[in-house]
């Protein structure tokens, strides 16, 4: 065994530690605050390579391993789950479908722009009637005259109303298989399709900075080659997809974790009480030390997640325990930081009480918390 | 054109740092070694004349530090040097300011180089001494100091900060400069620059190749360290509550008055 990172991974750790602490923290809470979307960061990021991480340089992408993802979302996450979530969903949502699934065509046309961070992109699977039974997708395409014309609505779809956004790719019901049930594809709608709409931005408790929609599609129209990939193999396709992105969401967990952590530990120091730092308390050294200890676990579940997925391992026990335990491992570390700080944690003005809001969604997003022991209660055979 | 940059590997500069009371020397074992931060704005000078001059010149960096530490070196490479030079011996150990001076003459005269740039000082050391000496041991003009550069028809055009605004200088290359933070952010490594830093070569250099000058090492070194010692802890700052910006102020403004210092 070996824990060692190698010098690549501990450069691109420390580059997004640097730009994480250089660029997006004198921003974050302004960006909160304002709900505004963080297009000059977008921008650098993509300069730098964030935006096409683990892509193959072919692609337009860095080139770089799944533990450099992970590792490079944490440092994002620890200063601003906002922006975290922005790079985060577009690598993983965005962009990895037409990696895993496009064809050398789509690829070509938007895994290139997406991976050099020239557009984002969205992925729609949830609907307003469901969530975690995505499979019972109402949003319905049917062919007429060589084309898709579809009907739908899609709900909490990142990414997806940007200036920079060049479309989502959706879930649809694309026809009935032979044993009567739906079949399910995946469908590539760029922005300016007639009939696809897109709400204004949700009003949300957390990761305010990030864009997210509601999308109508009333008759849509796309040309027949708009499938991703093959026909029919949509809900395949889309739980490989959130495969992938349960490492990034438990990076994100635990990123958010660690900055919670770095405010309490900060705070402890400087905060007197009774004529000492309360950081001299039992009370406050056994919260501290807990923290430590479930970050360290779930950022070591993580790592292994992403090493299994860059040997080419089955990686999904790994993931799914990883994102399950790191969202919880958020709430617990967030809210003793919070305590930590007592009613300073409260105000707005300490970092701690945005990103208080920020982690409950960690606990829903990309699989609910009780949906990830269904998926690891079926691993299990029971 | 060739620029090198001297670089020195420091001990991080955000760790707590603590003297071995046997040897004087900073204790590096456990503190991860970084770039110094001052020769990250020469690196920075350097790419953007090699970018702006986009005529083949070339960025190698050159950094005289123990073995342990080579790996630190591709930061620099990240960043878009082009090559490095890793001088490392044993016997280098406990060289002072002068004999670095003249140690990294000797290695630059093997390099070769039109225009040197070094960081104004290092975070460690902080003497600011090399320099100047470099610019003597070469025998070529120095311009310390500077906040910008260009380069006009094979001469260094730079401006030179000063107390109360600058001077405007300018020397035929070959020049050492050295630079301060006024000439720009260093840039981040791209992504792209770590993963094909990889393949930039950091060639290996001893004293023997470049003829072992005397002045190297603790030995050679004509400056003694005596003692060092932690800054005195600040005391207790003054706290005064205030019930207002206006009566706040004028806490300040008394206090000031009580000190003489307005």
């Amino acid at each position: 065994m070996n824990f060692d990172l190698t010098d690549e991974q501990k450069a691109i750790q420390s580059l997004a530690r640097d730009f994480a602490r250089g660029e997006v923290a004198p921003r974050a809470e302004e960006m909160d605050r304002e709900e505004a979307f963080p297009y000059e960061l977008v921008r650098k990021m993509a300069d730098l390579g964030f935006m096409g991480l683990p892509f193959p340089e072919k692609y337009g992408g860095s080139g770089a391993d799944t533990i450099s993802y992970a590792l490079a979302v944490m440092e994002i996450a620890r200063i601003d789950a906002s922006t975290a979530i922005t790079m985060a969903a577009h690598v993983s949502l965005g962009a990895s479908p037409f990696y895993l699934f496009g064809t050398e065509e789509q690829k070509q046309k938007y895994l290139v722009p997406l991976a050099q961070g020239k557009m984002l992109w969205g992925f729609g699977l949830t609907e307003p009637g469901a969530g975690s039974d995505a499979g019972n997708v109402a949003t319905k395409a049917h062919l007429r005259d060589g084309k898709w014309i579809v009907n739908g609505t899609k709900a909490f779809i990142t990414n997806s109303g940007t200036d920079m956004s060049g479309g989502t790719t959706i879930t649809a019901a694309t026809g009935t298989r032979p044993d009567g049930r739906k079949e399910i594809s995946n469908l590539i709608i760029p922005q300016a399709t007639p009939g696809f709409t897109r709400s204004k931005k949700y009003k949300k408790m957390g990761w305010r900075a990030s864009d997210t929609r509601e999308l109508a599609f009333v008759d849509a129209e796309v040309p027949e080659d708009s499938i991703l990939g093959e026909r029919g193999q949509g809900l395949k396709q889309f739980l490989k997809i959130l495969d992938g992105g349960r490492i990034s969401v438990a990076a994100l967990s635990v990123g958010l974790a660690m900055g919670a952590y770095d405010e309490a530990l900060k705070y402890a120091k400087e905060r007197h009480a009774f004529g000492q730092p309360i950081s001299s308390f039992q009370a406050i050294q056994f919260k501290i030390v807990d923290m430590l200890c479930e970050i360290e676990l779930a950022k070591n579940m993580i790592l292994k997640a992403a090493w299994e997925k860059d040997q080419g391992r089955d990686f999904n026990q790994t993931a799914s325990m990883a994102k399950l335990y790191a969202g919880e491992v958020s709430r617990r570390v967030v809210n003793e930081a919070v305590q930590i700080h007592g009613g300073y944690g409260f105000m707005d003005e300490y970092p701690v009480s945005r990103m208080y809001r920020d982690q409950k969604i960690n606990e829903i997003g990309e699989g609910t918390n009780e949906v990830q022991r269904v998926v690891l209660a079926r691993m299990l055979g029971l | 054109m060739k620029i090198v940059v001297t670089v020195k590997l420091v001990p991080d500069t955000n760790a707590e740092k603590r003297i071995d009371p046997g040897t004087q020397r900073l204790i590096r074992t456990g503190v991860e070694t970084v770039l110094n931060p001052y020769d990250e704005y020469a690196l920075e000078a350097a790419l953007a004349l090699k970018e702006k001059l986009a005529d083949g010149s070339t960025v190698t960096v050159l950094a005289m530090a123990p073995e342990a530490t080579k790996e630190t070196l591709r930061k620099a490479l990240a960043m878009g040097a082009d090559d490095a030079v890793f001088l490392t011996d044993a016997a280098l150990a406990g060289t002072d300011t002068l004999g670095t001076a003249d140690v990294l003459a000797h290695a630059l005269k093997n390099i070769g180089f039109d225009l040197v740039i070094c960081g104004g000082l290092s975070d460690d050391g902080s003497t600011g001494g090399v320099p100047g000496a470099l610019a003597e041991f070469l025998a070529v003009p120095g311009i310390t100091n500077a906040r910008s550069l260009e380069i006009i028809d094979g001469r260094v055009h730079a401006q030179r900060e000063t107390d109360n605004g600058y001077q405007v200088v300018s020397a035929a290359l070959p020049v050492m400069l050295s630079v301060t933070m006024a000439v720009g952010e260093p840039r981040y490594a791209s992504l792209k620059g770590i993963m094909g830093a990889k393949k930039k070569p950091i060639a290996p250099m001893a004293l023997a190749n470049i003829g072992a000058p005397g002045s190297a090492g603790a030995a050679g070194a004509k400056i003694s360290l005596l003692s060092t010692a932690p800054p005195p802890v600040r005391g207790k700052a003054k706290v005064v509550e205030a019930t207002d910006g206006l009566s706040g102020a004028q806490a300040v403004l008394d206090f000031l008055k009580e000190r003489k210092l307005v």
